[in-house]
């Protein structure tokens, strides 16, 4: 291995850390210097001019925090979906709202006042969300009931309990749950520099472990058996994907909010896999995903009033998975459509051109004309789609035609004689290896002729015993050329048109 | 010996049972111990004292809560047996903008007459429809990416809920300062309310009048379509195959899930609706096999969930925040209660269940083990009557403590055995009665056949065959064995040369 290769190599399996590091250099720099407030803008182009210039204290925090956020929940979030666990993350949010409204109590009863300590909280939610990632998997092994049923129950069983208790915290004499409610809907417009620090914080650790153990998070996302049979310790593995997952939905929660974080878990990693096959790109583009719908969403939300961040962030990140879907180089519906069009056209042409060939065969002049009318009856298409194929074939200088009389040009007659070729090859193929009778062959060999090139067609030729030279086979079942006015062929009496 | 009574095969089944009762036992035990505390710790705290204090708005809660958990548990059967739980996640949550749209649409239709009667009516059916139409949405939409995008479903499910939810968050943001909309409302719901406001108004409110017609709904179609939701459950290609359209049924439970979900967001939320509807089933799959069964009894645990939960709500205050310090708790959320006590019945479930339960599966261990052991030791006696050694009780005990190592077990299965009157023991020595000699020698028997079948059928040595039909002689019923000596012809002893009883 070279060493640029092996660079390269390094670069990617450390995506997480290169989508941090402009974001955490710049904007954590950029947050930690105080100024004054300003006057609140006039227009919304200055607006967007002060918040995209960094120029509100405000601003520049929440955006380095809903970036950083974004960062690190699609880059977990792709571990999760390659896993097909992808709605654990709103499992574990869910079970980290009791553990919030629990810690609070806690705090409260030891010493009143104390509740809406932030750290307490913080750890109340990280034992709630640990506790309802591993009910889920207790569940799902310790009983028959299904993956599908114990993420529902464990979910809205340890909501309920958190609904109790914050029913508790809302009748307490000391202090009130006004805090607690920020977990359930995010809290972007107020975060301040210390809930920056600990997202920070957390986002460096759930980045350096993805980072460490990228290989073998990948090796637990594909082949789980493969990685215990070689004596990884896959469980654990599997316990420290929850623990990320735990981490991202902590610090999702001060952002977009526990309803919402596991959209940021699963929206951009999905996304990102419809432009890359490779799990370390992946990682890379929904890293990169999450930050700019982040972005945009805070950016926005700060220019116009009485948005919702949270949910606009989750919008932005669904607006760009609607795009990769469509566009997506990998899995999107314009490209594969694109290639599928392409195919259909080519097949066309192909049925054109095997259509004369055969029609020409049995009339016996391979050079010469032939009516129209003959091979549109051939080919039982409508009148439009043969005008517009053999359009194309003209264009590409396969075919001549003059009027109602058509004839292949020089290509043309090369290129039909490979294509009946590939055709009745394989159709002798079926005949002599699959036991196929000769009037069945025809359909499948009228969907296999396009594909046939290069090593198939010479591993053909070897075991068919044909020579490699351009020799036609003979058809081996009778080829019925029909014509509405004139019956063309020997045996063709009657006038059903087989093939395509 | 093929021709063996009929009368004697039920000899050694009897013996069997009467040495099975210990399981039962503690069973019992477990489930009466179980009760008792809980009844004591009820007595011991009074904590029964606050529910004196139950009224009509009690009565009405109750009402509610087992209206909606009754309802929500009959399309929670189907979506558990289908592995599509998270679906009904999926439609709570979606619904939001539905609900959320649909009332914006009703102000803006309205104009200026807000507070008439009719109004109220309008907006709430609109805000129904609306929600039940973006929830079935969301079911197609799932579908479409799923199958257009090849993103897996689970996947698929969160991209699509999550960002329907998103917009119903942004839409009431942006427009809750034009028309008073709470989320809160949608989000928990609250049957505190209703209660209310059938107290202050003397009516039955709507909230329960919807529930119930839900209710009547699912009860109608299941009994309407109940073996065409069974076999599109189980086998959608069986149902394909004999004519059942089971795409049409996929998106006709998902209509009434929907419908289901959306009627009892007023009373208990969008997300602790998801208890409702999944748990009870959840928790019915444990306790049976039959889909009939675990409709009728998710149906009942779910009542039971209401009103238990309804009932310790009131009492957990007294029990558990009192001893903590906090006395200005009256009562707690009595919704949130019930989805936490789902989750208990679903707990006990998982161990106490009868046949999939994890303790059930322990003691069917221990039973196992017990009978091993219980066979081990007639073996061991019938072949030392066979061979006319002593039949000492420390011999016999310390022989199979060599073998098995685990004297214990022997001792308890012997005793197990006296008392089940398969052995008989005359000051040290051991008998076998009447029972205990045919029980013994269907054991010895199945050993010895096994290991003619084994050495004519499989390229093994001697030495090799018995620890084999050590481990398979306590499995072989009588139908085997007498298979074992069609397939065997006529012989009558084993390849070490022992007679075959």
């Amino acid at each position: 291995m070279t060493v640029v290769a092996r660079v390269a190599r390094w670069c990617r399996g450390t995506a997480t850390i290169w989508w941090l590091s402009p974001a955490l250099i710049y904007l954590t720099s950029a947050a930690s210097q105080a100024s004054e407030l300003e006057d609140p803008p006039t227009r919304w182009t200055e607006g967007l001019y002060r918040v995209v210039m960094l120029r509100d204290y405000n601003t520049r925090v929440v955006l380095a925090g809903a970036t950083v956020m974004g960062v690190t929940a699609g880059v977990v979030g792709v571990f999760m979906l390659l896993r097909k666990r992808a709605l654990l993350g709103d499992v574990v949010s869910h079970a980290a709202f009791p553990g919030v409204a629990i810690a609070y109590l806690c705090a409260e009863l030891t010493s009143p006042g104390t509740g809406k300590t932030l750290s307490y909280l913080l750890v109340g939610a990280t034992v709630g969300g640990v506790f309802g990632a591993m009910a889920t998997s207790w569940i799902r092994r310790a009983t028959r009931v299904k993956d599908d049923a114990a993420l529902a129950i464990v979910l809205s069983v340890l909501f309920g309990v958190g609904i109790t208790a914050l029913s508790i915290v809302q009748r307490l004499e000391t202090g009130n749950a006004a805090g607690l409610t920020n977990f359930i809907y995010g809290k972007t417009a107020s975060m301040t520099w210390s809930d920056l620090k600990l997202i920070v914080i957390a986002s460096v650790v759930v980045a350096g472990v993805v980072m460490l153990l990228f290989k073998e998070l990948t090796l637990l996302c594909f082949d789980e058996q493969f990685g215990a049979s070689h004596g990884w310790p896959t469980a654990s593995i599997d316990m420290c994907l929850n623990m990320l997952v735990v981490a991202v939905c902590v610090i999702g929660m001060q952002t977009v909010g526990l309803l919402l974080v596991v959209a940021m878990l699963i929206i951009p990693a999905a996304a990102a896999r419809f432009w890359s096959d490779r799990i370390g790109t992946m990682t890379c583009i929904a890293g990169g995903f999450g930050a700019v719908s982040s972005a945009t969403g805070v950016v926005v939300s700060s220019i116009v009033p009485d948005l919702a961040t949270g949910a606009l962030i989750v919008l932005f990140a669904a607006s760009l998975f609607v795009g990769s879907m469509l566009f997506g180089v990998r899995q999107g519906l314009v490209p594969r459509g694109y290639l599928l069009f392409r195919l259909r056209r080519k097949t066309a042409i192909h049925h054109l051109l095997r259509a004369f060939y055969e029609a020409a065969e049995v009339r016996t002049q391979l050079n010469g004309q032939l009516p129209t009318s003959l091979l549109l009856s051939h080919l039982g298409w409508k009148e439009r789609t043969f005008a517009g194929v053999a359009k194309r074939g003209v264009r590409k200088r396969l075919v001549r035609r003059d009027g109602q009389e058509m004839s292949l040009t020089e290509l043309g007659q090369r290129e039909s004689a490979r294509i009946v070729r590939n055709h009745r090859l394989w159709e002798l193929y079926l005949i002599r290896y699959a036991d196929i009778a000769p009037t069945h062959v025809d359909r499948d060999a009228d969907q296999i002729e396009h594909i046939i090139e290069g090593d198939i067609l010479h591993e053909l030729e070897r075991t068919l015993a044909q020579s490699a030279d351009q020799e036609v086979p003979q058809s081996p079942h009778a080829v019925a050329v029909s014509h509405p006015s004139a019956v063309v062929s020997g045996d063709g009496q009657s006038t059903k048109s087989e093939g395509s | 010996m093929t021709g063996r009574p009929k009368s004697a095969l039920t000899v050694v089944q009897r013996a069997r049972r009467k040495s099975d009762r210990l399981s039962t036992w503690c069973y019992m035990f477990l489930a009466v111990s179980l009760l008792f505390s809980v009844i004591g710790i009820a007595v011991i705290s009074e904590a029964w004292r606050p529910l004196m204090k139950w009224d009509a708005i009690d009565n009405t809660m109750v009402l509610a809560s087992v209206l909606v958990a009754v309802a929500c548990s009959v399309p929670g059967c189907f979506l558990v047996v289908r592995k599509q739980s998270m679906m009904g996640d999926a439609i709570s949550h979606a619904a939001l903008p539905g609900v959320v749209i649909a009332f914006l649409l009703a102000y803006m239709f309205a104009g200026e007459d807000h507070d008439a009667e009719s109004f109220e009516t309008i907006k709430r059916s609109m805000m129904f429809g609306g929600a039940v139409f973006v929830g079935v949405l969301c079911t197609l939409l799932t579908e479409s990416v799923q199958r257009l995008g090849r993103v897996e479903g689970n996947a698929a499910l969160g991209v699509v809920f999550t960002s329907l939810f998103a917009i119903g968050l942004l839409l009431m943001r942006a427009k809750a300062d034009d028309v008073h909309i709470d989320p809160d409302c949608v989000l928990y719901g609250s049957v505190e309310n209703i209660a209310l406001e059938a107290y202050l108004t003397g009516q039955i409110p709507s909230a329960i009048w919807v529930n119930a017609i839900a209710l009547a709904i699912n009860v109608f179609l299941v009994v309407l379509l109940f073996k065409e939701l069974r076999i599109s459950a189980f086998d959608p290609t069986l149902a394909t195959t004999v004519g059942i359209n089971s795409r049409m049924l996929h998106y006709g439970l998902m209509t009434v899930t929907a419908i289901t979900l959306v009627a009892a967001f007023e009373t208990v939320g969008s997300i602790l609706v998801v208890a409702m509807l999944i748990a009870p089933a959840a928790t019915a799959y444990l306790l049976t096999d039959r889909l009939s069964w675990m409709i009728v009894l998710a149906m009942i645990i779910a009542a039971a969930a209401a009103v238990v939960g309804h009932a310790s709500a009131i009492v957990v205050p007294d029990l558990v925040l009192r001893p903590l310090g906090i006395n200005s708790v009256e009562s707690v959320s009595s919704t949130g209660m019930t989805a936490t006590v789902i989750g208990g019945f679903f707990l006990i479930a998982i161990f106490f269940a009868p046949r999939h339960g994890t303790v059930s599966r322990a003691l069917n261990r221990v039973k196992l083990a017990i009978r091993i052991a219980e066979e081990d030791v007639l073996g061991e006696l019938f072949r030392r009557v066979e061979r006319r050694d002593t039949t000492a009780t420390s011999a016999v005990l310390e022989r199979l403590g060599q073998l098995h190592r685990r004297s214990w077990l022997n001792r308890f299965a012997l005793r197990n055995l006296v008392s089940a009157d398969a052995v008989r023991r005359d000051d040290d020595a051991l008998h076998l009665t009447e029972e205990g000699v045919l029980w013994a020698g269907d054991v010895v028997s199945s050993h010895r056949l096994w290991e003619s079948y084994m050495s004519k059928h499989f390229a093994l040595d001697d030495d090799h065959l018995h620890e084999a039909a050590e481990r398979v002689e306590h499995f072989l019923d009588d139908e085997m064995r007498s298979r074992l000596r069609d397939e065997l012809g006529d012989v009558d002893v084993d390849p070490h040369g022992r007679d075959i009883p």
